[in-house]
């Protein structure tokens, strides 16, 4: 096990004029995964990466590379390569001179140059690309060059910082899947930083869920949809009802007073908790068949499926649905027991203040 | 055609009239004689021994002068490019302020302090070091020009490194540069029309110069602005002047093509 | 941090060789010895002298004049060639941009002959009643100013949405409205650094000025010149000290406010 820490973060803090980004960040990336650092801006997923990158020195704590301590080494001495929001490229340099950078400061042959030069092209799709200047790419290409300048320096972690961000749509989808492609050709590890849980989830063998400083969950992207651990997790990863509930008993949760059946035990009896329901796993019935009934208040057609809003028991519960029922109409809510997560109430300020914040 | 185009037609005419047409005037008095005869000895006078003596120093100094002011000024815009003042315009304003004090008194008080017993040689000898004797030497004037002239390398360098995105430098350090291999090869480069800029906005005022020459060399020092300032004033002889001006036009134009072509993509605002 | 040491010595020496003609000058403005070369005792009275001395007061009156003529009308050419010009295709507008930058670029000792040549040029061939003067000097300082008040507000304009002028068309304003409520605020700060570097421009050029301004008018900067080799005489000394130290206290209180405003 110890083994397959490739890196290892231990106790990081990190402060700039007492405004704390990290306070004692504890994580460990295995060897060939990809991992994603996922939060809202200034949760301090980009300082944890500058960190791993040596851009930024921790106030205290270390950084462990295969089992040595890099916390005070250079970024040009360590075995990693980052891929920079805006692409960072030298713009009086030729695409070929750009990929080539690293390897010529190696003192790499010629031969060997040019055949990486070549190499990376073509793993990023431009071949031929090579006496362009960086101006006349567009950010897509762009991009791609980025990714082939460092990953010609064979490194073993590449830390990409939120590399799509600047993209259109369309091209940011494309490239997610380009990104996957050319982790498991290359088989190495990548840490990934960004705030669009749809890339995250797209893409990532681990999610690391920050906020404030601090590590919200980390698990795997099913892990950290289907059960979020708190309320921020909840609501910064899609859509969901969150609504705070009381804990009756062992599988039974009363929301909104009326009790549902669920599959989580040991929160106690009579214990106030908050409870997540995705608005796709709200099943839409016949009043009298519901556990709730309600009155649709809001409709809007999403595409795959209409989003509505149902007012029941005094709350307003987004439903996403494939079936229509106008505006007016008396429905049933009807939700599977498995699909009611149960989560503590939030123990810290930080995470209270959070969810004030959202 | 735009209708805001028009609102740049009175400036355009101020152009032609006061910038455009003037020039013309200099090659016409430049190639004619007093008589009005098309002529190129006017041209020719620079070859005259005396003139290219004063045409050589004054290269010469203008040179020593933009040398010492370029590696004064780059590690000064390095370090303020560090200490990262998001108050831009206060470090334009340091290297402004002087020229309140005027030019002339801010020279001539480099006499009082270059001065055989002038303050430097005062506090030189409170300390007990060697005195320096430079004034009315090419040395006073090299002083002066460095003086005068040295924020006009300092700010086009400052303005073009502050540009430099912090993640370019980052990426060639993370590409396995040390800091040496990123200045050489990243820094330097892509500041480089901020030096070229530097260079011309020095070296042209300093090889021009007729007053800082006057004031510091002690009026036995002909550079070659002093020349054409006396054919004027002189010895009233526009003709000549003119001549030798438009060989320092050469120089000048030649300057001007070299920031054109470094400074193509700011447009020329590469300097404050 | 013996970098952090090492660069602040650095800095330090280099506003030293800066700012050490201007102290020594500023010295000099007290010193009771008419000569630069001797400490004669501390004194006020060339400072009282000054306010008597009436060609050095019709110096720098002739000198503000020009100096605040030449930049409020070369910031009003200027900015308005700067909108003009902004608008323009490319190919004219790097042309424009090139000979805006002559004055510039070129040596002072060139415009002034140039100016001057086309003065008395001007006058020889028309034959009309035209000497050398304050037109002459006024017009030649406008015209080396309008570079430094196209390159401030150049940039701003550059930053500036083209939209929200078009918006504010959209939205029924006349082009003059729309250009006093919306394009000019958002230039503003360029004109006023336009302006103010116009300004110190005209009032520190001596060259142009030397050979444009005839035989009937002085500056302060001509004055001095004439005065070299006579002797300055130390009510400019105290003169200069003067300006210096106003300006040096207005810049102070603006740069205090405007930081308090950004915190603010």
């Amino acid at each position: 096990m110890a083994n397959d820490k490739l890196i290892d973060l231990v106790n990081i803090r990190k402060a700039y004029n007492n405004n704390v980004v990290l306070d004692d960040l504890n994580l460990y990336i295995k060897r060939n995964e990809f991992l994603t650092l996922l939060g809202p801006s200034g949760c301090g997923k980009t300082t944890t990466l500058r960190i791993i990158g040596g851009f930024e020195n921790p106030d205290s704590g270390s950084v462990i590379f295969e089992g040595n301590n890099i916390t005070k080494l250079p970024p040009n001495e360590r075995q990693l390569n980052t891929v920079f929001q805006k692409y960072a490229l030298f713009t009086h340099m030729t695409i070929a001179e750009n990929i080539a950078f690293g390897l010529k400061i190696k003192k790499k042959s010629k031969s060997y140059i040019q055949d990486k030069i070549k190499y990376a092209l073509k793993l990023v799709n431009l071949d031929c690309y090579e006496n362009r200047t960086v101006d006349s790419l567009s950010g897509g290409q762009q991009q791609r060059i980025a990714i082939a300048r460092a990953i010609v320096n064979e490194p073993k972690v590449l830390l990409l910082d939120e590399p799509l961000g600047a993209l259109d749509l369309k091209l940011r989808q494309d490239m997610q899947y380009e990104l996957i492609r050319l982790k498991n050709e290359l088989g190495i590890t990548f840490i990934y930083v960004t705030h669009d849980q749809e890339e995250a989830l797209t893409m990532s063998d681990t999610i690391v869920v920050m906020n404030q400083g601090y590590i919200q969950q980390i698990g795997t992207p099913e892990d950290i949809y289907n059960e979020p651990k708190n309320a921020f997790v909840a609501d910064f990863i899609g859509e969901s009802n969150i609504i705070p509930s009381t804990m009756v008993e062992d599988k039974v949760v009363n929301i909104l007073g009326t009790k549902f059946p669920c599959v989580d035990t040991g929160f106690g009896k009579n214990q106030p908790v908050d409870v997540v329901i995705r608005p796709e796993d709200i099943e839409l019935v016949r009043p009298e068949d519901g556990i709730i009934k309600g009155q649709v208040t809001s409709l809007i057609f999403k595409g795959v499926h209409y989003e509505m809003g149902v007012m029941a028991n005094g709350h307003e519960w987004l439903v996403h649905s494939t079936t229509l029922s106008p505006v007016g109409n008396e429905v049933g809510l009807k939700v599977d027991p498995y699909n009611i997560q149960i989560m503590n109430k939030p123990a810290s300020e930080d995470e209270e203040a959070v969810i004030v914040n959202e | 055609m735009n209708k805001k185009t028009f609102l740049s037609f009175p400036y355009l005419l101020w152009m032609v009239a006061f910038i455009v047409i003037p020039l013309f005037v200099i090659v016409y008095y430049g190639f004619t004689a007093m008589d009005g005869n098309f002529t190129i000895d006017n041209v020719k006078s620079i070859l005259d021994p005396i003139n290219l003596k004063s045409l050589w120093l004054s290269l010469e100094l203008a040179f020593i002068s933009t040398l010492i002011c370029l590696i004064l000024a780059y590690p000064l815009a390095m370090i303020l490019k560090g200490m990262n003042m998001n108050n831009n315009s206060f470090i334009v304003l340091i290297f402004i302020l002087p020229m309140w004090m005027n030019f002339l008194l801010r020279t001539l008080a480099w006499q009082t302090l270059l001065d055989r017993s002038g303050i430097i040689n005062t506090a030189l000898t409170a300390l007990h070091l060697p005195t320096i004797d430079v004034i009315n030497t090419p040395a006073a004037i090299v002083i002066g020009m460095v003086y005068n002239f040295l924020p006009f390398m300092v700010l086009p360098i400052y303005n073009v490194l502050i540009k430099i995105d912090n993640n370019t430098i980052n990426a060639a350090r993370d590409l396995g540069a040390n800091n040496i291999q990123t200045f050489i090869k990243i820094i330097f480069p892509l500041s480089f029309p901020g030096v070229v800029s530097g260079i011309t906005m020095v070296f042209v005022p300093a090889m021009t110069t007729f007053v800082i020459s006057d004031l510091l060399g002690g009026s036995k020092i002909l550079l070659i602005g002093n020349v054409i300032e006396q054919e004027f004033t002189v010895s009233n002889n526009w003709n000549v002047g003119s001549g030798l001006s438009l060989v320092l036009m050469i120089f000048i134009l030649f300057s001007m093509a070299l920031i054109a072509k470094y400074d193509k993509a700011s447009e020329g605002t590469n300097l404050w | 941090m013996v970098k952090k040491i090492s660069q602040r010595i650095y800095i330090f020496l280099l506003f030293l060789f800066l700012y050490a003609p201007i102290l020594t000058l500023i010295v000099l403005s007290f010193n009771a010895s008419k000569s630069r070369a001797r400490w004669g005792g501390f004194t006020l009275e060339w400072y009282t002298e000054l306010f008597n001395d009436e060609q050095i007061m019709t110096a720098l009156t002739t000198t503000l004049i020009i100096a605040f003529l030449s930049a409020l009308i070369a910031t009003a050419l200027g900015t308005f060639a700067s909108i003009g010009i902004n608008s323009m295709k490319r190919r004219w507008k790097s042309l424009f941009l090139n000979i805006t930058n002559i004055p510039m670029l070129n040596a002072d000792i060139v415009t002034g002959i140039s100016l001057m040549l086309l003065f008395i040029g001007f006058r020889e061939l028309f034959k009309i009643d035209f000497e050398l003067g304050f037109t002459s000097v006024l017009i030649s300082h406008i015209t080396f100013n309008i570079p430094y008040v196209v390159l401030s507000v150049m940039p701003k304009l550059s930053q500036t949405d083209k939209s929200t002028y078009e918006a504010a068309l959209d939205l029924g304003a006349t082009p003059a409205f729309a250009f006093f409520k919306v394009i000019l605020p958002d230039i503003f700060p360029g004109v006023i650094t336009g302006f103010l570097l116009a300004f110190t421009m005209s009032l520190d050029d001596f060259v142009i000025t030397h050979f444009t301004k005839g035989p009937g008018i002085d500056t302060l900067s001509t004055k001095i010149y004439t005065e070299v080799r006579k002797g300055i005489k130390p009510e400019m000394y105290a003169l200069s000290t003067l300006l210096f130290v106003t300006v040096l206290v207005l810049l102070l209180i603006i740069n205090s406010k405007s930081s308090k405003h950004q915190r603010a």
